[in-house]
Parts: structure tokens; C-alpha cells; sequence
């Protein structure tokens, strides 16, 4: 029984923390329309930012500032939001697939910087040995306790995230996505608005990099893959239906249920055939994505109308 | 400086001349269709896999094998058109590109299945360079060079002298316009995703020919075909050629040591250039050389 309910934990766990990045991603495309195609980019500067402050001094990069992790994942979320601000500042007054083209970029700059520079993140090696939060409860209880801190995360992004779009904020916003010179019109600034959205969601991706670091235990450039950190949050957020925070979470849980279990079934079958499943499974969240653009492009839980 | 000529100039120019058939095809998506088409990266790897399939089965050289894999990735293209971006034309332009990131997926996932991870290439062992005087260089780039320059000679003619090449331009410059005056709009969309795809696959086979194959090879030149094209005027063809060919140039001379011993950029972070480009195209001329389509 223990052991079920650990895997459990452990999937429910990771659940959470892309329900953070859909939440995150939901605020700038859902809500304002900014397609960032580079959550990668802020997840990574989040891990990095939590596993630098909170892991043990080693020679192979920059470390041993010994933080607790209260203090160290507001700091990734700032860093992801801080990394907005200029790729914001630059791309959201022009057209918004150049934005989309800016953050695939930063995606890769970041890739190739923590792969490169070994005195700040340890270079291909990573950083190991990032403490996990509740671990000292042992197991199973820590891995329980670890949970619970990633559902509040949950929650509290989720209510941050309600507040905003409920917000007078929120619905400049949304005025914003659907006629932009409308918004202008009765004196609002779009650029600025997009800019505080934009950075507000990267804040949440910056976050879910900090749980997902002190969750491994470890952060690598080889943890980072556009396809799983990138490409399945939009899947999530599509699948659940944009505009709905909601709707982000049950995507979220949803779509990496079905990525678990798939890999839980490739684990069966024997090696050869196992890494072959790992493509058809690429192909299949590929057509996945098209199915729900094509036949229910409102995803699941489609936007309620704003009051 | 019969260094910078050799090892960083004329790897410049085959780099350049890749990036630039990349980018027209990226900026013929656009201009007809406006949309940034994500698929273009992985719809090169496919004609790069696709040409490896005829060179290794049939055991021709990869140039002969251009025209199969050409002709093998256009029905891909025309395909996925159909099947998914056909029935969001009326959408907004963020839903086809999020629509064209998956179909990437889909046809990576094709080559992954097909070839595995782990890199090949169309031909075994080393072939030595050829000597121009002092300048040094491989037959291959040669050979890309004088391809390129056809392939742009060829996509010019289409362009500005046939009917079908003007439809493409009014398309791009004024869709409503172009189709009030009745340009018949699905045709010229099958016959731009024919040569976009076209472009595609001899970029891609170009730059295996140059590098190796991996399923990765288009991604991996994916933003710089995004930046040539932006830096040309998005939609605009002759800016894009001209745009892939500044960022190869940039990217390669880059890592020249201009500055005291060591490169001026670390080779390793050579991919950062294009990123480096399309941040000042953006920051001050976010129009581009040539004026891009609205």
C-alpha cells in the first residue's frame, strides 16, 4: 500500500508544480495573449536562482550561501520575473508572434549558458545534493509534507491568479487582448500592462523551478527539455482551456496523468521497443494539441464570460 | 588574414547561404499566410532524413538524392496544411503557430522513430580540401554555394516574372486586395507550402551535407531563420536571403579573434548570435531592412 501511495504523492507532486507553470502561462497568454514559448527559460533561471542559494558548497560552481528554502524560491520567482523584463520591454510593443520567436530565443540562451558557464551552475554536471524541503520528516511523511507545500503553492498562485483577473487590473487585461485600440481609447497604456502581466507569469514559472529543483534534488542542463518544460505546458493549458485558471489545473493534472502513465506502460515493455514508445508518444501529444485546436479549441473547461 | 578568409569567411558564406533559403521560406510562410510557421525547422530535418533514406538505400551521392527528398517533403507539407492549418486559417494568427509548433513535433517524433538519436551522415571518412592559391577550402561548400545561388535564381524568376510568383507578392502585400481581384487564394497557399517545403529540404540537406544529421537539425537553426527573416522584413523574400546571409556571416566571423588573442565570442555560444541579432533588429529596426508586411 505504502509504496502506491508514495508514486502517488510523487505524480500528484509533479502535477503541481506544472499546474504553477500553466497557472503562469495562463496569465500571459490565457488573460493577455502574449504567447511565450520559452517557459523553459524562466523555469530555468528559477531552479538555478533556488539550487544555487540552497545547496552545499562545492567546488564545481557557485554555492554554499546554505539559504532556507522559504527564502531562497521568492528569490527564483523574482529572477523569472526579472528575466522578463527585458525581453518584455523589448518584444510586446511590436507584433505578438515576435515575442513568441524572442522567447524561444531566451529559451535557448539560457540552455547554452548553464551548459557553459561551470562556475555559476556546475556546467554539465548540474548541481546536486539541493535540499528538498521537509525531507528531515524522513520518508514517508517528508515526501507528504513536500506535497502539501506544493498544493498551497498551488492554491495561492490559483487565488493570486483569480484576484488578477477579477482585478480592475485583470480586466484591462483582458480589454487589452480583445481590442487593443479600444483599451488605448480610454487611456490605458497596453504596453505597460502586457510588460506587468508578462512578468507576473514569468514570476510563477520561476517559482515551479524552484519545487522542481528541490524535488530532484538536482539541476541540469539535461533537466531542461523544450519538449517537456516547454511544449507540454502549452498542451496543459490548451487542453484545460485558456482564459480559465481552472482550467489550467485540471490540465495540468490531466496531461501529465496521461504522460505518466504512458511512461508507467513503456516501462513494461522491453528496452528497444520502450525508447520507441517515448516517440509515438511525442507523435501523439503532437496530434493531441491538433485534435483540441480543431474540434474543441476552448479546451475542456472553456473562459467564463468576465463580470 | 588568410586565416579569417579560410576558416572564418568561407564557412561564413555556406552558413549564410543555408540560413538564407531557411529564412525565404519562413518569410514566404509568413507573407502568404501570416503566420510564423515552427514546423520549417523539422520540415528541414525531414528533407535531410529524407535525402539519407535514397543515399543510403540506393547508394547515390546526396546531391542526386536532392530532388527525391524535395520531392518527399513537399507532400508533408501540403499534408499538414490540409489535415490542421487549413481549418484555422480563420483563426487568429497565434493559433495556427501554436498549431505548426506541433506538427514539428509530430514530423521530429517521425524522424526519431525512423533514425533514432544519434547523428549520421551521407558520407564516411574525410575528404581533403582543396587549394585556390592560399585559400583553402572543401569542395562541398563549393558546391552549396553555386546550389544556393541557383536555388535563389530560380525562387527570383518565380517571384517577379510568373503569373503565379505575382499572386504569391499581392497575397503578401494585401491579402483583402489580392482576393477581391480575384487571385485564387487556395491555389497560391498549396503552391507557396510546395516551395516553402522545397526551400526547406535543400536547406536541410545543405546543412547535413556541411554538419551531420541529427533530428534536432532544423530546430537547432530555427531561430536563426526566424532572425534572417526578420532582420530581411518578415514576408519580404529578398530581404530574408539577404538577412540568413549577414547571420551566418555574423555567426561564424564572430568567434574571430578581432579583439587581443582569444575569439571574441566563445565558439561554444555561437548560437547566440542569431538571438543577438534578432534582439537589436527588434530594439531599432523592428520593421527590418526592407520593410516587413503588416
Amino acid at each position: 500500500m505504502e509504496p502506491a501511495l508514495l508514486y502517488l504523492a510523487t505524480m500528484l507532486t509533479l502535477a503541481g508544480i506544472y499546474a504553477c507553470l500553466a497557472l503562469g502561462l495562463n496569465l500571459q497568454w490565457g488573460l493577455t495573449g502574449l504567447m511565450n514559448f520559452g517557459p523553459l527559460g524562466f523555469l530555468a533561471v528559477g531552479a538555478y536562482t533556488a539550487a544555487i542559494l540552497t545547496a552545499p558548497a562545492s567546488a564545481q560552481h557557485m554555492g554554499g550561501f546554505g539559504w532556507p528554502w522559504y527564502a531562497a524560491w521568492p528569490l527564483a520567482a523574482l529572477a523569472g520575473a526579472l528575466l522578463a523584463l527585458p525581453i518584455g520591454a523589448i518584444a510586446l510593443r511590436l507584433r505578438a508572434d515576435y515575442l513568441a520567436i524572442a522567447t524561444i530565443g531566451i529559451a535557448e540562451i539560457i540552455r547554452l549558458a548553464v551548459r557553459n558557464e561551470d562556475w555559476l551552475t556546475g556546467g554539465p554536471l548540474g548541481i546536486s545534493g539541493i535540499p528538498r524541503p521537509f525531507e528531515a520528516l524522513g520518508s514517508p511523511l517528508g515526501e507528504f509534507a513536500f506535497l502539501g507545500l506544493v498544493a498551497a503553492c498551488v492554491a495561492g498562485l490559483y487565488m493570486m491568479a483569480e484576484a488578477t483577473a477579477r482585478s480592475p487590473f485583470g480586466r484591462v487585461l483582458r480589454a487589452i487582448r480583445e481590442d487593443e485600440e479600444a483599451a488605448k481609447a480610454v487611456g490605458k497604456n497596453p504596453g505597460a500592462f502586457r510588460l506587468a502581466a508578462f512578468m507576473l507569469g514569468a514570476a510563477c514559472m520561476g517559482l515551479a523551478g524552484a519545487m522542481m529543483a528541490g524535488f530532484f534534488k538536482f539541476m541540469g542542463p539535461d533537466a531542461l527539455d523544450p519538449v517537456v518544460a516547454t511544449f507540454l505546458v502549452w498542451v496543459m493549458l490548451i487542453a484545460g482551456g485558456s482564459g480559465n485558471n481552472r482550467g489550467a489545473i485540471l490540465g495540468a493534472i490531466a496531461i501529465w496523468g496521461i504522460w505518466a502513465a504512458s511512461d508507467f506502460l513503456a516501462a513494461q515493455l522491453p528496452p528497444e521497443l520502450a525508447t520507441r514508445a517515448a516517440y509515438v508518444r511525442l507523435f501523439l501529444i503532437g496530434l493531441a494539441l491538433q485534435l483540441i485546436l480543431l474540434y474543441r479549441p476552448q479546451g475542456l473547461l472553456g473562459e467564463r464570460p468576465g463580470r | 588574414m588568410l586565416e579569417l578568409v579560410n576558416f572564418y569567411l568561407i564557412p561564413g558564406l555556406v552558413l549564410g547561404a543555408i540560413y538564407a533559403l531557411a529564412a525565404v521560406g519562413v518569410s514566404l510562410i509568413y507573407g502568404v499566410m501570416r503566420f510564423a510557421n515552427f514546423a520549417h525547422g523539422d520540415l528541414m530535418t525531414f528533407g535531410a532524413y529524407a535525402a539519407l533514406f535514397f543515399v543510403a538505400g540506393f547508394g547515390i551521392s546526396p546531391w542526386a538524392a536532392l530532388p527525391l527528398a524535395i520531392l518527399a517533403t513537399i507532400p508533408v507539407a501540403l499534408a499538414a496544411d490540409r489535415a490542421f492549418f487549413q481549418p484555422l486559417r480563420r483563426s487568429a494568427p497565434a493559433v495556427l503557430l501554436i498549431s505548426s509548433f506541433g506538427v514539428a513535433l509530430m514530423i521530429r517524433a517521425v524522424v526519431y522513430l525512423a533514425y533514432g538519436p544519434s547523428p549520421e551522415s551521407y558520407t564516411r571518412g574525410f575528404t581533403p580540401p582543396v587549394f585556390l592559391g592560399e585559400i583553402r577550402f572543401q569542395l562541398r561548400h563549393l558546391y552549396i554555394l553555386a546550389g544556393a545561388l541557383l536555388v535563389a535564381f530560380a525562387v527570383h524568376l518565380l517571384l517577379a516574372h510568373t503569373r503565379a510568383g505575382r499572386a504569391m507578392r499581392a497575397m503578401a502585400d494585401d491579402p483583402d486586395l489580392a482576393r477581391v481581384t480575384g487571385v485564387p487564394v487556395a491555389g497560391v497557399i498549396r503552391l507557396t507550402w510546395a516551395v516553402a517545403a522545397a526551400l526547406a529540404a535543400i536547406a536541410g540537406v545543405f546543412l547535413a551535407i556541411d554538419t551531420e544529421l541529427t533530428p534536432m537539425l532544423g530546430f537547432n537553426v530555427l531561430l536563426a531563420a526566424f532572425a534572417g527573416a526578420i532582420l530581411g522584413g518578415i514576408g519580404r523574400p529578398w530581404g530574408a536571403a539577404l538577412g540568413g546571409l549577414i547571420l551566418g556571416l555574423a555567426e561564424e566571423l564572430s568567434s574571430y579573434p578581432w579583439l587581443g588573442e582569444g575569439p571574441l565570442l566563445e565558439p561554444t555560444y555561437k548560437a547566440g548570435v542569431a538571438f543577438a541579432v534578432l534582439v537589436l533588429v527588434l530594439i531599432f529596426r523592428p520593421q527590418g531592412l526592407f520593410r516587413g508586411v503588416g
